[in-house]
């Protein structure tokens, strides 16, 4: 499960000062019920970021605000430069930039792999069919599962299927990759594969934010660890600083529990 | 002990639980009351097959032109069917002009078969199911109605038995489905005025039986419609069954919407993907699929249903056979000819449901996630 035994961690590059997300003191309620109090975050070009906290904490609901699949009611919030509305034209422009693995894979069943890969490159981005299964291809090949393009995604393993769904993501060449606990859902054998393609992932470059309980990802690939209670960001340094000397006392009280088990 | 890890060996299964010995015993004489049972229902079919075979097929008379070679042996009379046959299939349809209800109904075989081949390429098949769905109609239509390229016209009250049933049925089915998978969404929609709309459409005719919908169609809406402006009774029915049927598909269509995961709709936004792309790639292909037993019960409802249009003078199977069995030279043969239009429909309404069972079969893929 620790994602540094096999792959290097990449060399810490240093960061363009290029914004690629700003959330300024963001707030959302679902009814009377405050689920994300005053985040702020900035991440540069090619930062990668990992989120982690107690289930019900916002973690997800903050990272699901930056595409808009969750409304907040308060704040801004600004993606490579444009500046998230309700405009639904506008939406779509800034989702067809930020890719997203979600926990439970949720490809699409009727579809094969490699129709899974190419639906919104032919129907987003207009590239003909026979140029979008060769780009599709190639991100298949990155993932490790080129040999199950024709196959649908009910005939996979768990792992296999996130392992599509990240090069689904991939496919739109996005400049942003948000996952939603992306091995929460796995086998325990299944998990390394997941983690060993995003580290290839933030190998290359990606701007990443990343919700997750693997620590062991987080401290090889991570540039900042985030840490999220009750709706709110409680804590925000680089890995190391984040896992041995943490600031607060309920960081230090989740990091103890996740740790020793 | 270190040893490496084989896995047993499967071993063949015990002779009693394959094979039709394993079948019978499985189904037939599980337990005593499945016994109790099973001897009951050969009891029944002792009973009740003999005779029906005897009248159906044994003592029946097959042969002849007219009443009067009817034997009276307690058998069926099927030269009541034969003499009437023509008629059940045209109506009233002028003879001299059934050579084009026969044309259409070829280009209608020959249009649908491939869809149904296993191994022409998809790709045809969508052009020819969109070729069926947009340009047969028009060519259908001006077969049967005439009045064009030097066609003598026919009028629509000529139109009658299985043509007239089948144009029923055809078009109702056809328009109900699009017509229903739009109303369904529409009442899923986040928008109030396009949802309160759709919800009162569905309701509004849901609430009322297809009786009245036809009764009110023939009889008030020519009383609310300016003097002189007459619609075509059938034109009538045709609306009056698609606008029923849609309400019900609608639902049934809402049942495979809402069993729709809502990740399948965050995945597909989340790719940049618009709400009809979603709909229309994502959503409904798998929603449909779902509900395939609910849309062919919808179907065959309607399919049937299309006899009720005899209460507004239109004289389709149903009504044509009933017909014929009033008509003074044929009486007592009334048997016959209900028997044959059951079979005429249920030989319908059964192919439908095998079809639908296959194409349950054709689109599965693998197991659900």
């Amino acid at each position: 499960m620790n994602a540094s035994s096999t792959s290097t961690a990449p060399a810490p590059a240093p960061l363009s000062d290029q914004i690629m997300i700003q959330m300024e003191h963001v707030h959302k309620w679902y009814g009377a019920f405050h689920v994300l109090k005053d985040i702020n975050l900035t991440v540069l070009k090619g930062e990668r970021i990992v989120i982690c906290g107690p289930s019900g904490s916002g973690k997800s609901t903050a990272i699901r605000c930056i595409n808009r699949l969750e409304e907040y009611q308060r704040g801004r919030i600004v993606v490579d430069g444009l500046v998230l509305t309700n405009d639904v034209k506008l939406i779509e422009q800034i989702r067809r930039e930020v890719g997203m693995v979600f926990q439970h894979f949720n490809l699409f069943p009727h579809l094969t792999v490699l129709e899974n890969c190419v639906l919104a490159p032919i129907w987003v981005r207009k590239l003909p069919r026979k140029q979008a299964e060769e780009f599709a291809m190639q991100y298949l090949e990155r993932v490790k599962i080129p040999e199950q393009a024709r196959k649908y995604p009910g005939q996979l393993s768990g792992g296999q299927q996130q392992r599509v769904a990240i090069a689904r993501s991939l496919c739109m060449n996005p400049k942003i990759m948000l996952f939603d606990e992306p091995t929460s859902a796995l086998d325990p054998e299944m998990i390394k594969e997941v983690l060993d393609t995003m580290v290839t992932l933030a190998e290359e470059g990606m701007t990443m934010i990343c919700v997750t309980h693997e620590m062991g990802f987080a401290k090889t690939v991570a540039h900042r660890v985030i840490f999220m209670d009750g709706g709110e960001i409680i804590e925000e340094n680089t890995p190391e600083a984040f896992f041995t000397n943490p600031q607060s006392d309920r960081t230090q009280l989740f990091l103890s529990q996740i740790l020793h088990n | 002990m270190a040893g490496s890890y084989t896995p047993h060996p499967d071993l063949p299964p015990p002779a009693n639980v394959v094979g039709v010995p394993g079948w019978v015993r499985r189904n037939l004489l599980s337990s005593p009351l499945n016994i109790a049972l099973t001897v009951l229902a050969l009891y029944l079919l002792y009973v009740t097959l003999p005779p029906l075979l005897n009248w159906a097929l044994f003592n029946a008379t097959w042969t002849g032109e007219t009443r009067e070679a009817c034997q009276t042996n307690g058998g069926a009379c099927w030269v009541f069917i034969q003499v009437h046959f023509d008629q059940f299939m045209y109506g009233f349809y002028p003879e001299a002009q059934r050579w084009r209800v026969n044309i259409a109904a070829l280009l209608l075989i020959l249009g649908a078969a491939p869809l149904f081949a296993g191994r022409v390429p998809n790709k045809l098949k969508v052009r020819l199911g969109l070729g069926l769905l947009v340009i047969y109609p028009i060519i259908a239509f001006v077969l049967f109605k005439g009045g064009l390229f030097g066609l003598p016209a026919v009028d629509t009250r000529r139109w009658g038995g299985l043509l007239l049933t089948l144009v029923i049925a055809g078009v109702g089915m056809t328009a109900a489905l699009p017509l229903g998978v739009l109303l369904a969404l529409g009442r899923r929609s986040q928008m109030p005025a396009i949802q309160s709309l759709c919800v009162t459409f569905i309701e509004f005719w849901r609430g009322v039986p297809l009786i009245t919908v036809l009764f009110m169609s023939s009889v008030m809406l020519p009383l609310f419609l300016p003097e002189g402006m007459n619609f075509d009774k059938l034109l009538r029915a045709l609306i009056g069954v698609t606008l029923f049927q849609a309400a019900y598909m609608a639902e049934v269509v809402r049942g495979g919407l809402q069993a729709i995961p809502k990740g399948q709709f965050e995945a597909a936004a989340a790719l940049g993907l618009g709400y009809w792309k979603i709909m229309a790639l994502i959503v409904l292909p798998q929603a449909l699929k779902l509900v395939i037993p609910g849309i062919v019960n919808t179907f065959i409802a309607l399919f049937k249903d299309t006899s009720l249009v005899l209460i507004i003078g239109l004289f389709d199977l149903m009504n044509i056979v009933h017909n014929a069995t009033t008509n003074p030279e044929w009486l007592g043969f009334s048997t016959e000819g209900y028997v044959f239009a059951a079979a005429v429909y249920w030989l319908f309404c059964f192919s439908m449901s095998r079809y639908s069972q296959s194409l349950e079969k054709r689109l599965h893929t693998g197991h659900k996630r």
